[in-house]
């Protein structure tokens, strides 16, 4: 089943002479794009060559030329290879580059990174606050000269380690020692806490009057969460209500930021694989997959046969499991404690069990190398898979089905509930399912294929009226979907090494970029990656799917009550590990 | 017929709740175990479980399989007279491939001329700060640092382990490890025999010219 790769080369330089040049840095692709002509550029790259998802958008620091630059990864969502435009700016703050979020809505929440990690404002943005980052944290931490508490030195491994390595605990040096830095006239004794109303502020408030005119009412502001079961984690999202009706709403995320960006940048290539698995939690497969195709890209080199399969395996394995506890976990949503969830969580169990006898962990797998995966799977644990794929989880699916897909209840609550239109999915760069949902059959398994996807006979998924009943039968779908992959690979895995390299912890990648994506189950997985050649990555970059998916949760949500948004924000199947990196 | 899907959906909960009583005395009718047995808590991780699914920890424990991975533990063989030959030559290549860089060794030199000794003089590991990922244990080309299956550490201090108390025997890798074991023992064997065999042509080959 070969799929047809749409290559198409655009040549902006050539469109629009003067504003725009190749990029020409060797192991680079794509344009440079004046910032004065940005606003133009990006509008004819929508509009006139059709690159109407917008998928990531990321800085990068060129501390060494005095540089910042801003790249942009434009897809078509008729499938495809992407175009790559970047904006460079002088380092010298203030720093500011057009927004574009009036073209791309998607990229509200990534200009937004943007500004709190890297310092680059994006003027005309609706809402330019930091995101990731407590407001009145100081500095802006993907920078090259920012280092983080108890920074040791700026590549690992550290020296310290091996051949004096006298341990000692972090956290007795002094973290408040050599790297804390206060702003100008910062007194920490003074200082009150006291930066929610920028929040507030930048929520819509209304005074509303009744009918006859007279009484004067007020829109109420809620706080969900941190802590509160439905938000998954420890997300927060402040709501205006107009009674039950949510006016305004805008998410607060960063409680579990660690910065896996820095860390990224600090680790050696190989190091970055086991910190891949703490993103999606749920699906750690998946993450190592995505990683390890892209630094695969970047070394041209080809994968083990076998292995190619043994990924596929677990990789859909990995999207089964995500999907049973997302329609377990909505109907806990919905408020049917536990039967749905528990019902999933089992099957999840049984495949977790096979995630843990192939590479010794339950969630956190390691499982994927470059060129292969780490260890073979042996002939009973392939026999346990089969067993799973052919007798179990087929019928499992079924009676889940059975279960919840006719209760009345359940269809009342679902059904018409409108959650994205096409054309606002596209727009907002949601992917995954919930694009899906609505219409349009974007699977990057199929419009852009990457490992042996192109060998199995499988359908995309897609439904098509957008509402949560759609939402929710997609999953289905993709379960089925993922069991057809599954058989065939099952029955096609072909003997042999299971790994195409010689196991090497300091791996040297070839200097240039890539942006390498995957369908993991929650959408668009991207990694962009800048090797300067040595052992560690200059930039590392995770397109989390959860975290661009939540910047449409807002046009999503207004108008509709309280009690659906809790439902609405399971719709997206977010993760918190993913969404705060 | 209004309320259909929510009885066809009651029915397979309901399906379920006998299934947990049927599955039950059917196993105390055959005189088997289903709690409390390595066979029970192995049949409830099957594909055939149904019924009661969960382990009772800490009364039941899941049967972790070989490759499962939880902080690691030093290799050593034990000599004639009982003494502890440890494998690690400190060579640092765990330390480097340390993702958080948990892994401290101090290598020990020889007293009188100074020079490096293929032998740990101190050996720590932060296990508060390991993350289990395995890598030491992959990338070790002398298999002297290994993962171990024992996961009941909880403690109230910060875990820091020395040479002292991360040294375990290789009879207990080849316990809980046993086919890795044997791979690498013949792996081990096979090039041992390797070298002998070449040893032995090199002599050979020296032995004719002078005879």
């Amino acid at each position: 089943m070969a799929t047809p790769i749409l290559t198409q080369t655009v040549d902006l330089a050539a469109r629009f002479p003067g504003m725009v040049t190749a990029d020409a840095r060797p192991g680079y692709t794509g344009f440079i794009v004046n910032k004065e002509n940005l606003l133009e550029v990006a509008t004819a790259v929508r509009d006139e060559f059709g690159f109407d998802l917008l998928s990531s958008l990321t800085g990068v620091d060129y501390i060494a030329e005095n540089k910042m630059e801003v790249v942009y990864h434009a897809f078509k969502t008729t499938g495809g290879s992407g175009l790559i435009f970047k904006v460079q700016v002088e380092r010298i703050d203030p720093i500011e580059i057009p927004s574009l979020t009036h073209i791309w809505h998607g990229l509200e929440f990534q200009e937004r990174e943007v500004w709190d990690l890297y310092g680059i404002k994006f003027t005309d943005h609706p809402d330019m606050r930091r995101i990731l980052m407590w407001e009145g944290f100081e500095g802006h931490p993907l920078r090259k000269d920012w280092k983080e508490a108890f920074y040791e030195e700026e590549v690992k491994p550290y020296k310290s380690r091996w051949p004096e390595g006298k341990h000692t605990f972090a956290e007795d040096k002094n973290p408040f020692h050599d790297n804390l830095n206060f702003p100008k006239d910062f007194d920490p004794e003074k200082y009150v806490v006291d930066k929610e109303e920028d929040l507030y502020a930048s929520l819509e408030r209304h005074t509303m009057k009744d009918e006859a005119g007279k009484m004067k009412t007020d829109s109420v502001v809620v706080n969900l969460g941190p802590h509160h079961p439905s938000t998954h984690g420890v997300l927060r999202v402040a709501v205006t209500l107009n009674g039950e009706t949510v006016m305004g709403l805008k998410p607060v995320m960063g409680y579990l930021h660690r910065n896996h960006e820095k860390i990224g940048e600090r680790s050696t290539f190989t190091q970055i694989i086991p910190y891949t698995d703490r993103l999606d939690y749920f699906n750690s497969m998946s993450n190592n997959f995505g990683y390890v195709t892209t630094v695969e890209k970047m070394m041209n080199i080809q994968v083990a046969e076998r292995a190619e399969y043994i990924r596929v395996i677990m990789a859909e394995l990995s999207r089964v499991q995500n999907h049973l506890v997302f329609i377990g976990m909505l109907l806990n949503d919905l408020g049917t404690m536990f039967t749905p969830a528990l019902y999933a969580f089992e099957e999840r169990e049984l495949i977790v069990d096979i995630f843990e006898a192939v590479s010794g962990s339950r969630m956190m797998c390691n499982y994927y190398r470059f060129g292969g995966v780490v260890r073979d799977v042996s002939d009973e644990i392939l026999q346990k898979i089969k067993d799973l794929v052919f007798d179990r989880l087929p019928a499992k699916t079924d009676e889940m089905e059975r279960l919840l897909n006719e209760n009345e209840v359940l269809v009342g609550r679902l059904k018409g509930t409108h959650v994205l239109s096409a054309e606002d999915a596209i727009n907002f760069s949601v992917t995954g399912p919930v694009l899906r949902a609505s219409g349009v059959p974007y699977d990057l398994r199929r419009a852009d294929p990457y490992s042996i996807y192109d060998r199995f006979d499988f359908d995309v998924a897609v439904r098509h009226n957008g509402d949560m009943m759609d939402n929710y039968l997609i999953r289905f779908d993709e379960i089925r979907q993922s069991l057809r992959i599954l058989e065939q690979a099952l029955k096609q895995i072909p003997q042999g090494p299971i790994n195409s390299q010689k196991p090497n912890y300091q791996i040297k990648v070839p200097a240039g970029e890539a942006y390498g994506r995957i369908e993991s189950p929650k959408g668009e997985l991207g990694f962009y990656i800048i090797s300067t050649g040595k052992g560690n990555p200059y930039r590392y970059h995770v397109r989390a799917p959860s975290f661009v998916n939540l910047t449409a949760i807002e046009k999503i949500c207004i108008g509709t009550k309280i009690q659906d948004f809790v439902a609405l924000l399971a719709m997206l199947d977010i993760v918190m590990g993913e969404l705060d990196r | 017929m209004y309320g259909k899907g929510i009885l066809k959906g009651l029915s397979v909960t309901w399906k379920r709740f006998w299934d947990t009583y049927i599955d039950d005395i059917s196993w105390a009718v055959s005189g088997r175990k289903r709690y409390h047995s390595e066979e029970g808590v192995k049949h409830r991780s099957s594909k055939n479980t149904k019924g009661i699914f969960t382990v009772q920890y800490p009364e039941e424990q899941l049967i972790v399989p070989e490759e499962f991975r939880f902080l690691p533990f030093l290799v050593y063989d034990e000599g004639a007279d009982g003494k502890k030959e440890v494998r690690c030559t400190s060579c640092g290549i765990c330390a480097k491939a340390c993702p958080p860089q948990c892994i401290w060794i101090v290598r020990s030199s020889d007293p009188v001329t100074g020079k490096p000794v293929a032998t740990p003089a101190d050996f720590y590991i932060d296990a508060d700060i390991c993350m289990n990922c395995g890598f030491c244990a992959e990338y070790c080309p002398f298999d002297a640092i290994k993962m171990d299956h024992d996961f009941d550490i909880a403690s109230t201090k910060r875990s820091v382990y020395n040479l002292e108390r991360l040294l375990k025997p290789a009879s207990y890798y080849a316990e809980i490890r046993p086919l890795n074991y044997t791979m690498e023992e013949e792996a081990r064997k096979a090039k041992e025999a390797a070298k002998a065999a070449k040893a032995q042509a090199a002599a050979a080959a020296t032995a004719t010219p002078a005879a």
